[in-house]
């Protein structure tokens, strides 16, 4: 995990060291202040009369001193902040950019939240913790070494007080600390849980208001409330036991020091001066230690965001281009040879079992079938965003996992289910079929998809700034939109997954006419709820429970398929749908 | 969800909120923070004691022993013990004042966090549909959050440093008055340049905020839109639009914080200088014997400058944070303060059982639904038997005053009746239902429940006696059972699967990995949405509500199984009113009565067959044929 996100400092890796580079200049300023200011006052000030010219002196140097610490001070921080934003920058865009090599099974392991939070969230807490780290961590670090090394260089024995404390020290809190990440660990674990029944209470108060749970819920909620006040207590009850054990060792400390370094002074071993000198980095010792302690806490906190960003990082996809791709596709024939198909290998039923199926170029194939019986995963398989776990799917010829991706989903243009449109014009919507498509392309394409008459009834046409997620357009709206665009990649194969839905009967009927007149030559797969959106079909194809139940068109399977002729009865006592416009 | 409103910016009314937060904070734990108080001032204590003790060490007792070459060491050792009580004591403080501090501090969050819970349960539906969820959320997470860095380490902080500054204070200016003005004016250029960087810093911070809601924001319609992109092969393009907004994010971030960071060295340089400043004029007033000031007293005086300026450095550091925790108070109390979803209702449902004609109301569960109405004007109780009539008198309403949306819409439904809406979208179906159950209250005209205005009704008991099912579900992380359960929390395992049979949920259920007990998680997402909305039709079955709102309900189902749970839910509802909304003509054609919404008004009314008769609006969008008819 360290590695591949240490692998993200990439261009920054300079800032990276220079920054304790600087940090450690002004621990040595830091180191040469107290000196200065102990000969300013031993033999400036103490002695008798005073001695000024010895004050301007050592005051000069100080300010000198002092300069050279700010700007050793300033430039650390400098490049911290440089280094830090740097490899968030990097995680970021790894990150991101892995995401768009996803394949759709990558995309259906993580959830649309969980990769916000990676992105965001996890990102900040690892650019905080690497800031602290290479700024605080090292500063503190080596102002304990030079602290120890001053010590050591004055009296040797009287330092290895210090080296025994601060080992013991060490051992007492890392102990302590790795006891409360474990807690930690579990007090987040349910602290998102918290946030995710928070969530679920925003995005489904008509629920819980309509059952009249207002209370159930709050009891449920002071019940979690108080589960995490238990735990996070027990987690810091045991991280605050740290300050006050290191304040014991090092008062400690400062004490046997006081005892042994009399009796050395008494016995003319060693002077008052000299003693000083220690107690002053014993406190040295003592800031440093607290500051890691707190960086390490820091660190441990941000690991399980570390874990999940190396994650994404890492994933790779199990769609990869083949090495000499076909770069063009003849026609829209389609051909399904003995396909299986599970979206996960350890998955024990084939959602698709042993299909076989020849589509002419230019053919219109209607697709029926109840709620799961696997319409969607059989269309799926075309434009290859997913591959077949057994047979082969072919398109134009070729096996589709021969073609180059970009060619054969140019060419195999899906409307999917759920779908969306993004902030932006309708043109820029349009566009993301074509990106070079004329401003008359986008008008055809929309008549094509009979979206020209609400857009035109729009005070800015096809200017009207689309909100995020389509919010401003109703759901037929949308589908007709998405139908557009999707045309307006002319391709040789035209999906359309339930994509008329919410579209009204009659309008229904004149995208399918447009299509039939002005796209013949497109293969075109229709999927649907209703008997009429497919009733006009070459031929339909009848799924059920992965298989294909039956194939014909709308006279034969009234009479060959039940299921058929269930469907249809039960959709022709009322004859089609109402407008959602 | 878009970035959240006002980051970013420091609250106008700091003051105000700073008082209310401590306010709540003395009236829960007001023993805890004074003692809290306490301790930190022994802790200031021990520790000044401390710092005292090695320079009497050195004078007192180290210095004498060598120039009268005594070798006792008695009176070392009393002193030092002395001083390891203060250190004990010291340390004692220190750790009862965390311990102290983890209580409150986790205390006062979960008392905001039920607090805010509490609130929010009870607004009315038009807060959350006025307020981005997302902005909701981040009070819960990201203010809560700050809140918690101020009140367990800025504010004791705060205190610790406040105490030390003034203790150096009043010995500076007990030692030499010229002297301590040299040193305010130092930490008045400390403050100046704190006030320059930090204003630098600021400004880049509040640019960071806004780069990254727009970040956040990409980033978020785009894995949305994942499988979109993949479709029209738009990686490319997302590569180039992302990596622009990331570089806008990473230069305000990094300015942000190089400017942050420049704040500790200068003050802590700065504090050097006035040191040496301090020594200078010190050691030439000295010299001069000017006011009786010695040598002796400039050593103690530089010790003193030297602890003045780390206090006003540590609260320098703490103020960015206090600031960022008001900013998240101000929308914490913002949602505390908002108004609760009133009722004034006092008509309230119960159990009756009938005896010779009369209703006799009880305990128990007889099916037998009554409306208590408890008379204003004195002692007289009356019930009325529920059945689930409802009359609109003339309504008007709007989400907003300016704009209404409904207008004049009188109906009216019988018991046992299938009432329908149909109309385009925005023509107002989900509105009228969201007035029944007094989601919404109505502007103008009245609304009547078994002939009782429906203001006068207690909301709990109105929406008791109405069953709704949403287009979108929603589904809570829980096991399925207890999803279902949730209409009625008193059901038996064998009512819970009973109701997943009728609508037609069994069948699924008992494929799911561990059946009933298989726990959903982020709102149902292992299903697809059919099988949610079944799931939402048995919650809603099992609740066997008297009257019963289907909105969209089975949209997303296939039409042979909806013929199924239609069956099903029509033996469920006989004898019951029924509002259904779709636009699927299967689902709304044995309706009793059909009203066509066009514009928030009704504009057709009557039974299919009548309808097609009249070959009006409802003809053409029943032939599919928009020439025909008028």
């Amino acid at each position: 995990m360290l590695k591949t996100l240490l692998g993200e400092v990439k261009e920054y890796w300079k800032a990276t060291i220079l920054s304790p580079v600087f940090m450690i200049l002004e621990v040595i300023v830091e180191t040469v202040i107290p000196l200065l200011m102990a000969s300013l006052v031993n033999n400036g000030i103490e002695v008798e009369g005073g001695n000024l010219p010895h004050i301007y002196k050592i005051g000069i140097i100080m300010v000198v001193v002092a300069v050279i610490g700010l700007f050793a001070g300033v430039l650390g921080g400098k490049y911290a902040a440089l280094a830090s934003a740097g490899f968030a920058k990097n995680l970021r865009k790894a990150m991101f950019h892995n995401i768009q090599t996803f394949s759709f099974s990558n995309i259906d392991k993580y959830s649309t939240a969980g990769l916000v939070t990676r992105l965001t969230t996890d990102v900040t807490n690892l650019q905080m913790a690497y800031m602290m780290t290479i700024r605080m961590a090292i500063r503190a670090l080596f102002s304990m070494v030079f602290a120890m090394g001053g010590a050591f260089f004055l009296n040797a024995k009287v330092a290895s007080i210090y080296l025994i404390a601060v080992i013991l020290l060490a051992l007492v809190v890392s102990v302590i600390m790795s006891h409360a990440a474990k807690f930690f660990h579990q007090v987040f674990q349910k602290y998102d849980d918290l946030n995710a029944s928070v969530q679920e209470n925003v995005s489904g108060i008509r629920v819980v208001k309509a059952y009249v749970r207002e209370e159930y819920e709050i009891n449920r909620f002071e019940k979690a409330a108080l589960n995490i006040y238990n735990m996070f207590v027990r987690a810091e009850k045991n991280i605050i036991v740290n300050m006050p054990i290191m304040m014991l060792t090092v008062y400690t400390c400062i004490l046997a020091i006081s005892w042994v370094g009399a009796h050395y002074i008494v016995a003319g071993d060693m002077e008052t001066g000299d003693l000083m000198a220690l107690l002053t980095y014993c406190m040295n010792i003592l800031m440093s230690l607290m500051m890691l302690s707190m960086v390490f806490v820091m660190i441990s906190m941000s690991s399980a965001s570390g874990e999940r960003i190396a994650e994404v990082i890492k994933e790779s996809s199990e769609l990869t281009n083949p090495e000499n791709p076909v770069m063009t596709v003849e026609n829209g024939s389609i051909r399904f040879d003995h396909v299986n198909f599970k979206y996960k290998k350890d998955a024990n039923d084939n959602v698709l079992k042993d299909i076989n199926l020849d589509i002419r170029a230019g053919e219109t194939i209607g697709i029926i079938g109840g709620t799961g019986s696997a319409k969607t995963s059989l269309v799926s398989l075309i434009s290859r965003l997913y591959d077949v776990t057994d047979g082969a799917v072919l398109v134009g010829g070729h096996d589709v996992r021969e073609y180059d991706m970009t060619v054969l989903r140019n060419q195999v243009s899906v409307v999917l289910q759920k779908n969306t449109l993004f902030s932006g014009t309708i043109y820029d919507n349009l566009r993301w079929g074509d990106p070079d498509a004329t401003d008359e392309e986008c008008r055809r394409a929309c008549r094509l998809a009979c979206a020209d008459e609400f857009i035109d009834k729009m005070p800015d046409g096809y200017n009207t700034h689309i909100e995020q997620g389509g919010a401003n357009v109703s759901g037929g709206q949308k589908q007709r939109l998405c139908i557009a665009r999707a045309l307006l990649k002319k391709p040789k194969v035209l999906i359309l997954d339930d994509s008329t839905s919410a579209v009204d009967t009659a309008t229904d009927a004149k995208i399918r006419k447009a299509f039939a007149e002005e796209i013949p030559d497109t293969t075109k797969l229709i999927i649907a709820q209703r008997i009429s959106s497919v009733q006009q079909a070459d031929r339909i194809i009848v799924m059920h429970e992965g298989e294909i139940s039956a194939v014909g068109n709308h006279e034969e399977l009234l009479k060959s398929s039940q299921i058929y002729r269930e469907v249809y009865e039960s959709q022709m006592k009322a004859g089609g749908d109402f407008d959602q416009q | 969800m878009p970035p959240a409103r006002g980051r970013g910016k420091p609250p106008a009314n700091a003051g105000q909120l700073l008082k209310r937060i401590m306010g709540i904070l003395m009236k829960n734990y007001g023993v805890q923070v004074v003692i809290v108080m306490i301790l930190i001032v022994i802790n200031v204590l021990a520790n000044v004691q401390g710092n005292l003790f090695i320079r009497t060490l050195i004078n007192d007792y180290i210095a004498p022993m060598v120039k009268e070459g005594s070798t006792d060491f008695t009176p070392l050792l009393f002193a030092i013990i002395r001083v390891a009580c203060f250190y004990l004591l010291g340390v004692l403080a220190s750790y009862f004042q965390s311990l102290i501090m983890v209580y409150v501090t986790q205390g006062m969050l979960k008392k905001i966090r039920v607090d805010l819970f509490r609130k929010m349960e009870k607004l009315p539906i038009k807060y959350f549909d006025t307020h981005a969820h997302g902005d909701i959320m981040s009070i819960y997470t990201n203010d809560i959050d700050t809140l918690r860095q101020m009140i367990s380490q800025a504010l004791p902080q705060f205190v610790n440093s406040g105490i030390t500054l003034v203790s150096a204070i009043v010995s500076m200016l007990y030692l030499s008055i010229p002297l301590s003005l040299l040193s305010f004016a130092m930490v008045g250029v400390m403050l100046f340049f704190t006030k320059k960087v930090t204003g630098l810093s600021s400004k880049y911070f509040i640019a960071q905020q806004k780069d990254i809601g727009a970040l956040n924001g990409y980033i978020e319609e785009m894995m949305e839109g994942q499988r979109v992109v993949k479709v029209f092969c738009h990686e490319d393009i997302n590569i180039r639009e992302f990596d622009e907004l990331n570089e806008q994010l990473f230069h305000s971030a990094y300015n942000a914080n190089n400017f942050s960071n420049r704040l500790g060295p200068i003050n802590a340089q700065i504090g050097n200088i006035s040191y040496v400043l301090c020594a200078i004029v010190g050691a030439v007033l000295a010299i001069g014997g000017v006011g009786g000031f010695t040598l002796g007293d400039l050593a103690s005086f530089l010790t003193f400058n030297k602890n003045f300026s780390m206090p006003i450095n540590q609260i320098s550091m703490q103020l960015n944070s206090i600031i960022m925790a008001l900013a998240g108070a101000e929308r914490i109390f913002d949602l505390l303060d908002q108004k609760e979803e009133a009722d004034d209702g006092y008509v309230s449902l119960v159990n009756v059982k009938r005896e010779g004609g009369r209703l006799i109301p009880t305990k128990e569960r007889t099916g037998l639904w009554a409306w208590e109405h408890k008379h204003t004007d004195g002692s007289e109780t009356t019930y009325v038997e529920l059945k689930g009539e409802v009359v609109f008198d003339d309504v008007d309403f709007g989400y907003n005053d300016e704009k209404i949306v409904l207008h004049n819409v009188s109906l009216s439904a019988k018991q046992g009746q299938k009432i329908a809406f149909v109309g385009s979208t925005g023509a107002g179906k989900t509105t009228i239902t969201n007035l029944i159950n007094r989601f919404y209250d109505i502007q103008d005209g009245k609304i009547r429940y078994d002939g009782i205005n429906i203001n006068k009704i207690k909301k709990g008991d109105l929406r008791r006696s109405l069953g709704m099912v949403l287009q979108d579900t929603h589904l809570f992380t829980m096991s399925v059972r207890e999803n279902i359960r949730y209409g009625r929390l008193d059901a038996s395992d064998e009512e819970v699967e009973a109701a997943a049979r009728l609508a037609n949920a069994d069948g699924f259920i008992r494929r799911l990995p561990q059946g009933y007990d298989t726990v959903l998680t982020g709102d149902g997402a292992n299903l697809s949405q059919g099988q949610r909305q079944l799931l939402s039709i048995a919650r809603a079955a099992i609740a066997d509500p008297p009257a019963l709102i289907l909105d969209e309900a089975t949209s997303s189902i296939d039409t042979r199984t909806e013929q199924l749970v239609t069956d099903g839910m029509d033996k469920l509802m006989n004898g019951r009113t029924t509002f259904v909304i779709a636009h699927r003509l299967s689902t709304i054609q044995n309706s009793d009565c059909i009203m066509v919404l066009e514009q928030g008004r009704i504009i057709e009314r009557g039974s299919h067959d009548e309808l097609i008769r009249d070959k009006g609006r409802y003809y053409q969008l029943y032939t599919g044929n928009a020439a025909a008819g008028s």
